[in-house]
């Protein structure tokens, strides 16, 4: 059988080794998840376990773990023989598991989430007093500060991961695996967690740990083993190897870690929100939120996970009800919605409602007038057919009230980002999730009955043309397949579809350095096309990269614009973690706008009693008085948005 | 050799693994209705479990046409759950609209006299407006479909019975007999005509009711398998969340296939009681019918597939009849239903059974998959260190390929 880049002496029994995995094969139906791989761990060093997704990092620390058994190999401890059947096998052994996913009691408090399982007792009675000391003890020693009375819910994800390294340090734990820590944290926490796992290492404790991020390992690590398919490619000393031999050796070929992107030429607005707020249970989870989209350009709205970015997605694309605001769309292939019109950037309105307002692009000279005039008068000056000065018309329409299904037939395309959750029926096969929101077209369907021949072309088109692996083709169970094969089908699938609005929310999320690179290039290929991209993300890495314009997001409110040129990686942690904040930001364009909007629309109401109605037009009347001097004597605060119009 | 390749495609395919994981299910059942009847009295065990095993066939034409004629209503109670599962929906109320349905049946017969085809379809309106009921309640209300069609079996059943018995005095219901009229004397024009099936099994309970059941469990197979309406409603069973997502309305879904899931159950009340031989009695019936629950016996017992479904109600219906057919003496018929009962509860393990099977049958597969995973490696390795051991490995392997051979 296979002996990857294990020289035999290794395999020779060391005591040096505190665990040693040798020749671990695990195969589950239709893949070799682990493929003869041999994993040493030395007393007190930080192991790094490498590989891209589907590698068999999860496997091979699920055997260590006892949560699977391997079809062959053996564990050793100490140089001792060992079976580890089940996770309190594991525990007695010493081995401790942080998880991605925390695994608190989120209504318990720290203390009592630390002593879960081994409780001391007497008589029946908990006696916490004595846990408490030497949870005290424990986190004086190791620097891992925390409250022991604090209720976890209320504590921030940084300290909840201390509870956790705290509970296996509590658990008397000699060797601790990290699994993915620091996907959760801001770069401040990841610092600070560095420097724990420093110290842990330092008081003789082994740890492994596993990521994807070559630039942490390269900080902490001592040794690295890889794995890429299954297949163990080696261990390397971190002091004799750089991140591209690294990341040669995870891929399989060189990767670009920095993007190669032309300068941004921005064209029209696509999409604005104005004044957006999103209410999720009881908590506004979005306030007051307002920025904008256009052609050819990448927007990021960048934040640590939990500040409102997922609602106001969810919102934008349809799948929550916003409960204020405005959500204005540029794109000609949008069929439900109101018209309103948009003069460079600047929110228009007309006053018959109702009616596709156009309005000249290079507004200099219309400034004065476009507000008055209804809609014959603009048809007349400004309409596409009449314009002589090289004035295009846009429009720009509100969409809060049409369905999902509008939205995505007129040009939104969304990755979510839980793709389990939104993006995949993963019951399906693959090439019904490939034409999960087209399925209905005249190519897909034919008189209510699916036209499988067309869906199957399609689908290995896509398959093609993306590289999307799995074992069957088209024909493959979503499920089966690898996380990084499934978020490329939804990227095939979103792109595809040639979105004039493309928003990808964490596309990249638990992707290896390679997909990662292929799926940066597909959307910085959108923004070249002159389609708009809005990306969230919480990977400062990724912002900096793609992003033409960052906004950052903190609380449910946009709190910083800022230029990726102009910032430092540690400014924007900071902006992230609410330690500063920008004046002016998020100020909507023009306050009496939202009310206007809302007359309006009760106005529209056929429903409505006479009397109210001439009550809400002297409302009405005044409201847009206001709104009309505004628009007037209102400039954007915003310098950088001016100078890219004028490039135009 | 082509065409042996080509057979063994057809063993190992996914369906018939599911095939073999039932015929498992049925073995072991039957295994425990032997231990049982051994138990109750060991002289008679082996004759009594050779009559359940003979099962229709005991009688000949009478006893097929009996097991035939039974299978009718619990195809479509059993399409009806199967339809409503897909949809990630559990139809418990099968039996009340059964019940719907078959009033339906007797009301366009016996008070309108309308011909057959009529009064089959106004069954399934009935049904499907009964289980509309339950959709629209969950569709709108998040009322949990289980509750509301539980109650809707009862509320069904008990109003059905009240208008038939209308005090002794209902349109519908004979005195004499203190059933509902006989359809084959009063109204033969809305009894399901039989087209000579008579004549073949020398009985007179088999009507095309059973090409009926049959037809439907094709289109509904057609549907959930080749339709937009099967691809929609399927993917909101699955993941209702990717479903919005992709702008299919998931109340829309609900109650579409509610009423579909109704619509089944009612045309299967219908089937069995405008067949003519049987009577709907409006007092004794304080139980409801068991048709509607042995639905769900059919349809787990078909791995949820709707062909599947037709083969295992006669298989039920074959058993039940042999039930019937023991020696009161020393068995009671229910002998048959424990036996039902235990291979359903096996199909619960029917995912073990399958997995035990892939496995089995599966490891060439894997071992392929092990190949072309190495070979892909292999060709993804850059030209440096790694590629020396590789190359080792490939040597290995085939000096292990020669072993082999």
């Amino acid at each position: 059988m296979d002996e990857l880049n294990v020289a035999p002496e290794t395999i020779v029994s060391n005591n040096d080794y505190i665990i040693e995995m040798r020749e671990i094969t695990k195969i589950f139906p239709g893949i070799i998840a682990n493929d003869n791989i041999t994993l040493q761990l030395k007393r007190g060093e930080i192991h790094a376990l490498l590989g891209e997704n589907g590698a068999g990092k999860s496997t091979l620390m699920s055997v260590l773990f006892g949560l699977y058994q391997a079809e062959s190999g053996e564990i050793y401890k100490n140089g001792e023989k060992v079976e580890i059947k089940d996770p309190n096998d594991a525990n007695k052994l010493g081995i401790g598991m942080v998880h991605q996913h925390f695994k608190l009691v989120d209504v318990f408090t720290v203390l009592e989430n630390i002593i879960l399982g081994v409780e001391p007792t007497k008589n029946g009675f908990l006696q916490k007093s004595q846990a408490r000391e030497k949870l005290v003890e424990l986190s004086e020693r190791y620097m891992l500060k925390v409250d022991p009375d604090a209720l976890v819910e209320n504590i921030t994800v940084g300290m909840q991961q201390r509870v956790e390294i705290l509970k296996m340090l509590y658990r008397e734990n000699e060797i601790l695996i990290f699994d993915e820590p620091t996907a959760v944290l801001t770069p401040q926490e990841i610092k600070e967690l560095m420097a724990i796992m420093v110290g842990l290492a330092q008081e003789g404790k082994s740890i492994l740990f596993i990521t994807h991020k070559l630039n942490e390992i390269m900080a902490v690590a001592d040794r690295c083993t890889v794995l890429r398919k299954g297949h163990c490619m080696g261990t390397v000393d971190i002091d004799k190897t750089t991140k591209t031999e690294l990341s040669r050796m995870m891929v399989g070929r060189d990767v670009d870690f920095i993007i190669d992107k032309a300068p941004c030429k921005v064209g029209d607005e696509m999409l604005r929100v104005e004044g957006l707020s999103v209410v999720n249970g009881h908590k506004t989870t979005v306030s007051d939120v307002s920025f904008n989209v256009r052609r050819g350009e990448i927007v990021c709205v960048a934040g640590i996970e939990g500040n409102g970015q997922s609602d106001l997605v969810y919102a934008l694309t349809g799948l929550m009800k916003e409960t204020g605001g405005a959500i204005l769309y540029g794109s000609d292939r949008m069929s439900g919605g109101k018209s309103v019109g948009s003069v460079n950037g600047k929110y228009l309105h007309g006053k018959d409602t109702g009616d596709v307002v156009y309005v000249a692009k290079d507004g200099s000279n219309i400034n004065s007038k476009f507000l008055h005039v209804g809609k014959s008068e603009l048809n007349k000056e400004f309409c596409p057919q009449n314009d002589e000065g090289g004035h295009k018309a846009v429009s720009l329409r509100k969409i809060n009230r049409t369905s999902i299904r509008q939205r995505n037939a007129g040009g939104i395309s969304h990755i979510p980002e839980d793709r389990h959750k939104f993006g995949l029926v993963l019951d399906f096969p693959l090439e019904y999730n490939l034409v999960l929101q087209r399925y209905f077209e005249p190519e897909f369907c034919k008189k209510g009955i699916l036209r499988k021949k067309n869906i199957t072309k399609y689908a290995n088109k896509l398959i093609v043309d993306y590289d999307i692996r799995s074992s069957l083709g088209a024909k493959s169970l979503t499920r089966s397949m690898s996380g990084g094969n499934q978020q490329k089908a939804i990227v095939a699938r979103e792109i595809d579809k040639d979105p004039d609005l493309l928003i990808a929310v964490q596309p990249t999320r638990g992707l290896d350095v390679g997909a990662i690179e292929y799926i940066h290039k597909m959307i910085v290929r959108q923004r070249d096309n002159n389609k708009a991209v809005l990306l969230i993300s919480l990977e400062l890495d990724e912002v900096m990269n793609l992003s033409d314009r960052i906004y950052v997001m903190y609380e449910g409110k946009i709190v910083a614009d800022l230029d990726p040129k102009e910032i430092s990686v540690e400014e924007l942690g900071l902006y992230m973690a609410g330690a500063k904040k920008m004046d002016n930001i998020g100020a909507r364009d023009n306050p009496f706008l939202n009310e206007v909007l809302s007359i309006e629309e009760r106005l529209n109401d056929g429903k409505l009693p006479e009397n109210k109605r001439n009550e809400l037009k002297k409302a009405y009347d005044s409201v847009y008085e206001r709104f009309v001097a505004r628009e007037h004597e209102y400039t954007r605060p915003n310098v950088r948005e001016e100078v890219g119009n004028g490039k135009q | 050799m082509v065409n042996n390749k080509r057979a063994k495609d057809v063993f190992n395919s996914p369906g018939v693994r599911s095939l073999y994981s039932s015929l498992i299910c049925i073995i072991i059942g039957l295994a425990v209705g032997f231990i049982v009847l051994l138990m109750l009295s060991p002289r008679n065990a082996l004759s009594g479990f050779v009559t359940i095993i003979k099962g229709g066939f005991s009688y000949g034409g009478l006893g097929i046409a009996s097991a035939i004629a039974n299978s009718v209503p619990i195809i479509m109670t059993g399409l009806s759950v199967i339809f409503a599962f897909k949809t990630g929906l559990f139809n418990i109320g099968a039996a009340g609209q059964y019940t719907l349905g078959a009033f339906g049946g007797f009301l366009f017969a016996i008070v309108l006299d309308c011909p057959w085809y009529v009064c089959l379809i106004m069954a399934t309106l009935f049904g499907a407006i009964w289980g509309a009921i339950p959709g629209i309640f969950k569709a709108f209300f998040n009322v949990n479909e289980v509750i509301t069609s539980i109650m809707f079996n009862w509320i069904g059943l008990y109003l059905v019975n009240d208008i038939i018995y209308g005090g002794g005095t209902g349109v519908m219901y004979d005195r004499n007999y203190t059933k509902t009229y006989n359809l084959k004397v009063y109204h033969p024009s809305s009894v399901v005509p039989t087209w000579g099936l008579e004549k073949v099994f020398n009985s007179n309970t088999v009507t095309i009711a059973i090409f009926i059941a049959i037809i439907v469990a094709v289109v509904v197979w057609v549907i959930l398998q080749k339709t937009k309406l099967g691809y929609e409603l399927k993917s909101c069973g699955f993941n209702k969340n990717a479903s919005r997502y992709a702008g299919i309305s998931e109340k829309k879904s609900i109650i579409i296939s509610m009423v579909i899931a109704g619509a089944l159950a009612g045309l299967g009340g219908g089937l069995y009681y405008l067949s003519g031989t049987m009577q709907w009695n409006p007092q004794n019936s304080n139980s409801l019918p068991a048709q509607g629950f042995d639905g769900i016996s059919v349809a787990l017992l078909a791995m949820l597939n709707p062909l599947a479904s037709v083969f295992s109600a006669l298989l039920i219906s074959h058993l039940a009849e042999g039930g019937g057919n023991l020696d009161p003496r020393y068995f009671s018929r229910e002998i048959a239903n424990l036996i039902t009962g235990v291979i359903i509860y096996l199909c619960a393990f029917s995912l073990f059974f399958k997995n035990k099977i892939n496995d089995i049958l599966g490891r060439k597969d894997r071992l392929l998959a092990l190949k072309i995973e190495r070979e892909s490696i292999r060709s993804m390795l850059p030209t440096d260190k790694y590629v020396e051991s590789d190359d080792e490995n490939a040597q290995k392997e085939e000096a292990d390929k020669a072993k082999e051979k």
